[in-house]
């Protein structure tokens, strides 16, 4: 009952976006270019998703009695009830304070797993196409979270791009051949469908039941970015850069597909949770599938090494004694990893992030850094279950080396958005090492704080380059607080969240006051020293987003005390900025309410709580590697909170000491930042460049596949085309030879036969002579000859 | 006696008409004939459509006379009679659609001389 509620809301909340933009498309191309009603359309449509979305999570919560106050109210409400161990293995105890585990029995809920199909698209074999939906809390929270920011982003776009709102709009930044610049039809209408199909794609994604229908919204996301990119398509730079997100992403996704095939070939199915199909028989999904034993190791052959494919909550074992190959089952993972590394920017398929920053500033704040970017991080999160230590490791890695190389970019980059984009990579970094190094909730807590405070960010900076009339370059900026007051504290929130600022002391003595970053940074950093502590040899995995959090508090107050700080540089820029009108900064304080108290209470607080409501039943102890196997040791919660305490300290002096750094070199006069540009000159271009990772797959892929296209077409034109040519010549000589044929017999003959039935019709003109009597005369002389035969014949 | 009596004179009726007419089946052939041979030089001698039509007039007759002389001196029955009286009428359709044209060709060429009439001439 609940679940068909949950079901419900959530369907709306994901379809009406889809109504929308169906409505605005064709609605906007027929309809007035000066009309804002797409606009608001699409606001309304998203803002009752997110009412409805909102209200599923109250529904949700109500129903197995999840409480925003403290655990141990949550244990005395529930102490008479029956402590035994809940047979459900999905909704076993979830609490993430160690405490809990040690002094209280495991709390009995209510179900928290909703799953099912909603549509049958197609049947091939024993194989089952369907949508289908898996509700658990962080399906609600992700729900809730993409809504609420997509409304602010809606309406603070209704500003932003109401310069489109004209029948004859003059890009500045496209050239025509001749020069002049280019004049269009403004797009408002466009834009907001575009938007509203991202939002229908991207809760579509969350919303998914099974690993085939996430690759299908996979794609339309990535459709949707690609078009929202591309949105200014007469500007050369933004159609590269469309083009770029769109096939870097088909890298990921080959990956992505080959990890779907290995699945399917083992498992035959692609659904997440348990269904119950038209027969009634209830089927295994894939996370029922793969067992795992009371340590959290998968289950295992013992003569093959092979993997043990089961159903643990049927009990039964449906096909068999079947396993897969553990080589496999590691393909698997990294195949879906590797989409995730396309769609959330990570190492190595990372260049396209920072170029997609040519689609306007709502598009950064929505596509590129809250929602789709962190769908990569959202599958990892989600398919968790089916992810084994070798895959963690790698995932570890990834985010490991791509928080250290995006932040060290983000140093260096001027314009303002390309900091916020880099730093994007960095955050998504974060939580890749957070989910690798087996923090569950910190990856995604991280996830949730960093939609937050990373849309209100990059709505900043779009209001700065509104108000600076586009201008993007943050050397011409400076001294800008006096002029946007909003909008310059609001991203000051934002820059103190990410950097994970804190005061420690301030409430109590033990807990800090502190923005949401702080919270989910540290987690993250805890998780990390938790896992290097029992596997040493893996200590970079520590060290590198410790120093990672002082470059990250570096570059973002780098960026704060560039724009907003100091003297003006650009006095004409200064004098002709202003704040930007209410319909954009209202959505900014609205974000960065969130975006400093959504996660408080760290991880005792209501958003870690509600987050990790339904993880995985085997994180919570962590997993021990057996002596001498060589295996990676994995943290468990109570490993985690030993050196919470720690890590947290060291976070916090790394982001405390990165941002007196930015206030010495940017904040003050004090240091010549020039002068340490000039000394540094090396580092500072390979920076500047990428660490040369577009020169690299420039000389990789692009080069090789040029010379190798080149070659094709020297084959094409000298070989292939010599072929058809010789042939053709041939076809004509051969022809010519035919038609003389044609001519000469086969028209001859058909003449004659022709020209001889007109001579014999010819010759019988003679006989109508047309004269009556003649005529009878005929007659009778036949007559006569009738009978003279006749007589003659038979006489008698 | 009576009935016998009543059978004599039917029977000397009978004969009286036989052999008061004293005519047999070649005869009315023999009118049908002449009829005919009328009827097929008139059409081939008359350059005036009228006497044309006449001549046809005269060969339907003909044939009509051999029709009802078959229908009645063999065991045709009344089919013969029914035949002639068939040909009757579709002598009078042809008649009024023969007429027709030669009404029409009068008003196209002033005459109803059927020599004049050509025109189907290969």
């Amino acid at each position: 009952m609940v679940g068909e509620t949950l079901r419900n809301l959530l369907m709306i909340a994901w379809l009406l976006p889809l109504a929308g933009f169906a409505v605005e498309i064709f609605g906007g191309f027929w309809g007035s270019r000066k009309s804002r009603v797409a606009a608001w359309m699409s606001v309304g449509c998203i803002g009752i998703g997110f009412l409805c979305s909102l209200s599923a999570l109250l529904i949700w919560g109500n129903s197995n009695s999840w409480t925003v106050l403290d655990h141990d109210s949550h244990d005395e409400t529930h102490v008479d009830t029956d402590h035994a161990k809940p047979a459900d293995a999905l909704a076993t105890d979830t609490h993430p304070s160690p405490d809990s585990h040690t002094s209280h029995p495991p709390v009995v809920r209510g179900k928290t797993v909703y799953s099912g199909t909603l549509y049958y698209l197609a049947r091939f074999g024993s194989l089952d196409i369907s949508l289908d939906y898996y509700i658990d809390s962080l399906t609600l929270v992700m729900f809730t979270m993409v809504t609420f920011i997509a409304t602010c982003i809606h309406l603070f776009a209704m500003g932003y791009m109401s310069e489109e709102l004209t029948e004859e709009l003059v890009d500045h930044s496209a050239h025509l051949s001749n020069g002049h610049h280019v004049h269009r039809p403004g797009r408002y209408y466009r834009f907001f469908a575009f938007l509203s199909l991202f939002c229908f794609s991207m809760l579509g994604l969350v919303l998914a039941g099974n690993i085939f229908q996430v690759f299908i919204f996979w794609e339309l996301v990535g459709i949707c970015s690609f078009l929202l990119i591309g949105f200014y398509t007469e500007r050369k730079s933004a159609c590269n850069a469309a083009n770029k997100a769109f096939i870097m992403n088909r890298v990921g996704d080959f990956g992505f597909l080959i990890g779907l095939m290995v699945l399917w070939t083992f498992f035959g199915t692609f659904r997440f949770g348990e269904t119950v199909n038209d027969t009634g028989e209830v089927q295994a999904g894939l996370f029922q599938m793969l067992a795992r034993d009371e340590t959290g190791n998968v289950l295992r052959d013992a003569a093959s090494g092979d993997v043990k494919i089961g159903a643990v909550t049927t009990g039964a074992d449906p096909g068999g004694n079947r396993t897969i190959p553990y080589s496999l089952l590691v393909v698997a993972g990294l195949g879906v990893f590797a989409g995730c590394v396309g769609k959330s920017a990570q190492f190595p398929l990372q260049t396209w992030l920072p170029d997609a920053m040519e689609g306007p500033t709502p598009v950064s704040a929505l596509v590129h850094s809250a929602t789709m970017v962190a769908a990569g991080v959202y599958l990892v999160g989600r398919f968790y279950p089916m992810f084994v230590q070798e895959v963690l490791l790698t995932i570890a890695y990834v985010g490991c080396i791509t928080l250290f190389m995006a932040a060290t970019i983000a140093i260096v980059a001027t314009d303002i958005k390309k900091v916020l984009a880099y730093s994007t990579i960095s955050q998504l970094g974060y939580m890749m090492l957070g989910l690798g190094v087996f923090g569950w909730g910190a990856g995604l807590f991280h996830l949730i704080t960093h939609a937050f405070f990373k849309s209100l960010m990059f709505l900043c900076s779009g209001s700065v380059i509104y108000g600076c009339h586009h201008e993007q370059e943050m050397p011409k900026m400076g001294g800008l607080w006096r002029k946007m007051p909003i909008t310059a504290f609001t991203m000051l929130v934002g820059v103190i969240a990410i950097s994970g600022l804190a005061i420690p002391g301030l409430i109590g003595l033990s807990s800090v006051f502190a923005f949401s970053g702080f919270f989910s940074k540290d987690a993250v950093v805890a998780t990390s020293l938790a896992f290097v502590k029992d596997n040493p040899s893996h200590f970079l995995l520590f060290i590198v987003p410790l120093i990672t959090a002082g470059i990250t508090a570096f570059y973002m107050f780098r960026l704060w005390f560039y724009t907003f700080a100091g003297k003006p540089r650009d006095q004409h820029l200064y004098d002709h900025c202003h704040e930007s009108p209410w319909i954009m900064t209202g959505p900014l304080l609205a974000l960065s309410f969130f975006a400093a108290f959504c996660a408080i209470g760290g991880e005792d607080g209501p958003l870690y709580r509600l987050i990790t409501g339904d993880q995985p039943a085997h994180i919570a102890h962590g997993i021990a590697a057996a002596a001498g196997s060589g295996e990676i040791t994995l943290p468990g919660h109570d490993a985690i909170h030993d050196v919470h305490g720690t890590a947290g300290t060291l976070a916090l002096i790394a982001a405390a000491s990165g941002t007196c750094l930015a206030w010495l070199l940017y904040g003050t006069t004090l240091v010549n930042v020039a002068e340490i540009r000039r000394q540094l000159s090396g580092l500072h271009g390979f920076l500047v460049d990428k660490w040369h990772f577009d020169e690299m797959y420039d000389a990789l892929f692009v080069k090789p596949a040029h010379v190798v296209g080149q070659g094709c077409a020297w084959i094409d034109k000298t070989v292939f085309d010599g072929i058809i040519h010789a042939s053709a010549k041939i076809m004509i000589f051969v022809s010519k030879w035919d038609k003389l044929f044609d001519e000469a017999v086969v028209d001859g003959f058909v003449n004659l036969l022709g020209n001889s039935t007109f001579a014999f019709g010819r010759s019988l003109r003679v006989i109508q002579t047309g004269r009556l009597r003649q005529y009878v005369m005929f007659i009778v002389v036949g007559v006569v000859a009738l009978f003279a035969i006749l007589f003659t014949t038979f006489p008698g | 006696m009576t009935g016998r009596r009543i059978g004599l004179i039917q029977n000397s009726k009978f004969l009286l008409v036989r052999s008061s007419m004293t005519a047999d089946l070649n005869s009315y052939l023999f009118v049908g004939a002449v009829l005919f041979v009328c009827g097929v030089v008139c059409m081939a001698t008359k350059r005036n459509g009228i006497g044309v039509l006449m001549g046809v007039e005269l060969v339907l007759n003909g044939a009509n006379v051999n029709f009802v002389a078959f229908s009645r001196y063999t065991d045709l029955g009344l089919d013969g009679q029914v035949f002639s009286l068939f040909v009757i009428v579709l002598a009078a359709a042809e008649a009024a659609v023969a007429l027709a044209i030669a009404l029409n060709f009068y008003n196209n060429h002033l005459t109803i001389d059927v020599d004049r009439a050509n025109k189907l001439k290969g």
